[in-house]
């Protein structure tokens, strides 16, 4: 019973690590239907300037994030208006070329400007130890990347079923020029929720450095894990993404408990499973 | 123009002619991607030598032809290999980071008349593949065997052995194994876990169900490491008692900043550490981080690629420059040298490196910076690896 408890709560915080770095790929991909590969690219970024500005800077754990998090938004915001505004509606093949490019040239200039070794963004003394449940220890920090999770997750879910922002941007998502017509200022709605999504992807790089340290080649190292949680989930869908993290949290993790010499098998079985019986995702949003 | 081309042309290839005696000497090894660092450490060492002891043997030039390979690519190594002997015409090869890459370029050797010295693939039966092949850097089996005695001296009976699931994590694990069963301890567990392992939790819950009073770990040193290390310490591993031991790989140099405080106190094996403490350590220190650049970045391929340049002085030596690869090998056999990491020989019949293993602490030094400082020294070890093999 112990056992089944620690790796339940393993999974759980796993799977919400794999949540917050995902959604905002999940954002682009489903929402503005991008195939955004430099996702892990930004993530990225937002890692490296986390890294800096608490180590270099000396500025606490929390204004870090949040200027990192600002920060990699307003980087992305020249990007989206230079490069990525002439893919949207692309075929896939453009959109996968150009974002792959983006992300060899940002891990290019990582490298240069970073060099290759690992970098760590320190914790604050509240979040470096670990807590005792009693039949185990939990790092605090997976009880503060569990928080996080649950309220990106609450917090997008609002913005885009319950705000005048979040209709828009569905409305320009699903008929761009209708949209238009009616007043809606689609090229802004996009910029602003590109930012959004790129800003989540490096509040995700931040919050899973400890589980993904941060170093030049994380931007493709972690990305088909993130591509398979977005595919699993259904592209767009919170919800979704929120159900298919959990559950390929928990698939891995119960997976590396019983039987770690199958490595991944599990966990790409329970895909292959999964995208047979839901070829759209468990929530997909699109048709 | 045409005629100033032309005699630009001659010129150039009566400079060539007349530098007959410059011997060339092909290096593999990854130079980018994401084992550039290791690659950059080759560099560095070969570098660091060539300052140190100039760049010419006798009358004879040497000169050094980089060739990259940034992933374990047995094809790609073999085809650049071959390039190097018959095009380049070097008549040294050295470097090759990874075993597989090494392996498949070893049945030219004989062919080219080309010796190879390997500075960092560190699987024991490369040097079986051809009579051609010398070895300066080290086997997981040679790092991975005294910490199992140290294991046993640090009273632990029971151990469960944590090993990335490929060629070296395998061979820790045997290694490991047959030490600690020699000096009377029991190895109750052994999990192999996947190298794309991110999330360690799941392994520790493992490591304190077995019931074992300590772990030996074996991972590739970088991004996981960290992970694992940490792992180790959130989930009350550390504050139970449970011990952990480890080849150095855990705790290389370049790593050990971002590990920080959590691998404080840790124990491995390996046979070379940069804060080594000796004059001949110092220089090499010295010379290699001009070379790098970051002195931060400086960790063990650099000491191989060092010492094999070594080596490959010695064979131009003993050759006068001539292309005998036989001659040269022969030369080198029992040859032994004051190397950074200590005294070393080469094995005339393994043709393998014979060093001192050091048993390191992650401690704490007068600047605030973490560094592996050794506390036990084996002496001159052998490769326990191929005589297992056999």
């Amino acid at each position: 019973m112990q056992t089944v408890l620690s790796i339940a709560i393993d999974a759980l915080a796993y799977g919400m690590v794999l949540f917050v770095i995902s959604i905002g790929l999940s954002v682009t991909m489903g929402l503005m239907r991008v195939v955004n590969l430099a996702h892990g690219a930004f993530a990225m970024i937002g890692g490296y300037l986390a890294s800096y500005a608490t180590r270099d800077l000396g500025l606490g754990y929390a204004p870090a994030i949040l200027i990192a998090v600002v920060a990699t938004a307003i980087i992305a915001v020249p990007i989206e208006r230079l490069l990525y505004r002439r893919i949207y509606g692309a075929p896939e093949l453009t959109q996968v070329l150009m974002t792959i490019g983006i992300t060899f040239c940002v891990i290019g200039l990582a490298n240069y400007a970073f060099g290759p070794t690992l970098k760590t963004i320190p914790l604050p003394e509240t979040l470096s130890g670990s807590i005792d449940l009693g039949f185990r220890a939990i790092a605090t920090h997976r009880i503060f990347a569990i928080v996080c999770g649950l309220i990106v997750a609450g917090g997008l879910w609002f913005l885009i079923e319950r705000t005048a922002f979040g209709i828009r941007l569905r409305a320009a998502v699903d008929n761009a020029p209708m949209a238009a017509a009616l007043g809606v200022r689609t090229q802004l709605v996009y910029a602003v929720s590109f930012a959004v999504a790129v800003g989540l992807a490096a509040f995700g790089g931040i919050v899973g450095a400890e589980l993904l340290p941060v170093e030049p080649y994380y931007a493709l190292r972690y990305m088909v894990t993130f591509l398979v949680a977005v595919s699993i989930g259904g592209a767009g869908s919170i919800p979704g993404a929120l159900i298919a993290c959990l559950l390929l949290g928990a698939i891995d993790t119960t997976g590396r408990y019983l039987a770690p010499e199958y490595g991944e098998f599990f966990f790409y079985l329970a895909v292959i499973v999964i995208v047979t019986l839901f070829p759209r995702g468990l929530a997909g949003r699109f048709k | 123009m045409k005629k100033f081309l032309a005699t630009a042309i001659a010129t150039l290839a009566l400079s060539v002619s007349a530098q007959a005696a410059t011997i060339k000497v092909g290096v593999v090894g990854p130079f980018s991607g994401p084992f550039a660092l290791q690659g950059k450490n080759f560099k560095a060492g070969i570098d660091a030598y060539m300052a140190v002891n100039g760049a010419k043997v006798g009358d004879n030039d040497v000169e050094i032809i980089y060739r990259d390979v940034p992933q374990a690519d047995p094809a790609q190594s073999k085809a650049l290999a071959q390039e190097l002997i018959v095009k380049e015409g070097v008549q040294y090869l050295a470097g090759f980071y990874f075993t597989p890459d090494a392996m498949a370029a070893t049945p030219i050797l004989q062919q080219g008349n080309v010796p190879m010295v390997v500075m960092n693939a560190a699987t024991s039966a490369i040097v079986t593949k051809s009579p051609y092949v010398v070895r300066t850097s080290f086997t997981t089996w040679q790092t991975s065997t005294p910490i199992a005695q140290v294991a046993k001296d640090a009273g632990v009976d029971k151990v469960i052995t944590v090993v990335s699931d490929y060629g070296p994590g395998v061979d820790a694990e045997n290694a490991f194994k047959a030490g600690f069963e020699k000096a009377g301890g029991k190895v109750v567990e052994a999990i192999r876990m996947p190298l794309s392992t991110n999330d360690f939790s799941p392994i520790m819950q493992r490591i304190k169900d077995s019931g074992a009073g300590a772990v030996f770990a074996f991972l590739p040193s970088g991004p996981t490491t960290l992970g694992f290390v940490k792992a180790y310490n959130q989930n009350g591993l550390k504050t139970a008692g449970i011990k952990i031991f480890a080849p150095g790989d855990l705790t290389q140099e370049s790593d050990l900043p971002a590990l920080g405080e959590s691998a404080a106190g840790m124990q491995t094996t390996f046979h070379y550490a940069v804060s080594h403490d000796s004059p001949e350590n110092k220089a090499f220190v010295e010379a290699a981080s001009k070379a790098i650049g970051n002195p931060a970045e400086l960790s063990f391929p650099a000491v191989g690629a060092y010492d094999g340049m070594h080596v490959i002085y010695k064979m131009i030596e003993a050759t006068g420059g001539k292309q005998d690869a036989k001659k040269a090998v022969d030369a080198v056999k029992g040859l032994s040298w004051t190397s950074p990491r200590g005294p070393v020989s080469i094995d005339a019949e393994s043709r393998h490196i014979t060093q001192n293993i050091y048993l390191r602490e992650v401690t704490k030094g007068a600047e605030g910076k973490y560094f592996n400082k050794e506390i036990k020294t084996f002496e001159r070890q052998g490769d326990p690896g191929l005589a297992a093999a056999k």
